[in-house]
């Protein structure tokens, strides 16, 4: 028994703030539409009622004026570029970028001279989780969204890491 | 109808504005005069026993050795089932071919990819633009002697 005992109201919880700001940022990752290819009929799977995305606090939004979180979903093309980097400048800070599947991580199956396709997303915005798949299964979204959530909970906002 | 018929009909009414007949393509092919392509078009779409209503595609070839380029029409009658290929041969330097919008609409993006990748210019089309690459890129990614670009914009290609 501490010296705390009886001292403070029952439903009063102890944390960190950097806790309660992560905690609170990973619970609510909402995500923008966006999908180019085959790698979004599995990002559609991932949230209708079979695998749910929602029940992690994952909502999509159809803006990026709202969004957390932009799931590249597919093949960008030299064309399509500049509009993903301006949908990403758009979104507002903190932001995450996950590449979905083969061709968002690296240009998948168009790697070997293709005049057109993007050799990964990652060659105009940042990005913290890669998905790998040809197209990766909706479990393997998931998976990636979870690790999403990890490293979001280990940002130190206010203390020096 | 068979292709060599389709041929023989054509030879009839253009004379020497149809150049080849190729046996060995399927289906088999008719070389036609540049100048012309829009007339024997025009024919082959109308004319009663031909009516090839429907434009299959249109593509660019590219003829280095030659130091040529060719554009394929593709055409097909849903009436008559019956096919046949249209090649006209343009010079590689300067390469003009008249449009068959006019004809059938769906040419204006067939002739706007084959004016992307193989830089073929159709006079007369009404937009011809970049399709699939960006406004500003350089040079024509299906001809032999394309060389690519290390890099377009900010990154690595």
């Amino acid at each position: 028994m501490g010296v705390l005992e009886n001292s403070l109201p029952p439903n009063m919880l102890f944390t960190t703030v950097d806790k309660f700001l992560n905690w609170s940022k990973k619970s609510s990752l909402w995500y923008m539409l966006f999908a180019t290819a085959c790698c979004g009929i599995e990002l559609m799977q991932a949230g209708a009622s079979r695998y749910d995305l929602d029940r992690f606090g994952s909502v999509f939004r159809a803006t990026p004026r709202q969004s957390d979180l932009i799931i590249v979903a597919g093949t960008i093309t030299h064309k399509m570029a500049d509009r993903v980097k301006k949908l990403y400048d758009q979104m507002p800070s903190p932001k995450y970028v996950i590449a979905m599947g083969s061709c968002a991580n690296t240009g998948g199956p168009f790697f070997k001279d293709s005049y057109s396709v993007l050799k990964g997303v990652d060659q105009i915005i940042p990005v913290d989780v890669y998905v790998p798949g040809c197209p990766p299964r909706p479990e393997a979204l998931i998976d990636g969204i979870i690790k999403l959530q990890q490293k979001i909970m280990e940002k130190k906002n206010l203390v020096k890491s | 109808m068979e292709a060599k018929d389709i041929h023989q009909l054509l030879v009839n009414r253009f004379h020497d504005r149809i150049k080849d007949f190729q046996e060995n393509t399927f289906p088999n092919a008719v070389v036609v005069d540049g100048s012309s392509i829009v007339e024997v078009c025009g024919f082959l779409k109308n004319e009663p026993g031909m009516e090839f209503t429907s434009l299959i595609s249109i593509s660019g070839v590219d003829l280095k050795e030659q130091s040529k380029l060719m554009v394929a029409y593709h055409l097909g009658s849903m009436q008559h089932k019956h096919k046949i290929v249209l090649k006209v041969e343009t010079d590689r330097n300067n390469p003009h071919v008249p449009t068959i919008e006019m004809l059938w609409r769906g040419a204006n993006w067939y002739e706007r990819e084959a004016y992307d990748l193989y830089g073929i210019i159709f006079d007369g089309n009404s937009d011809l633009r970049r399709i699939l690459l960006p406004d500003d890129w350089e040079g024509y990614p299906m001809r032999k002697d394309y060389v690519y670009p290390k890099r377009y914009h900010t990154w690595n290609v």
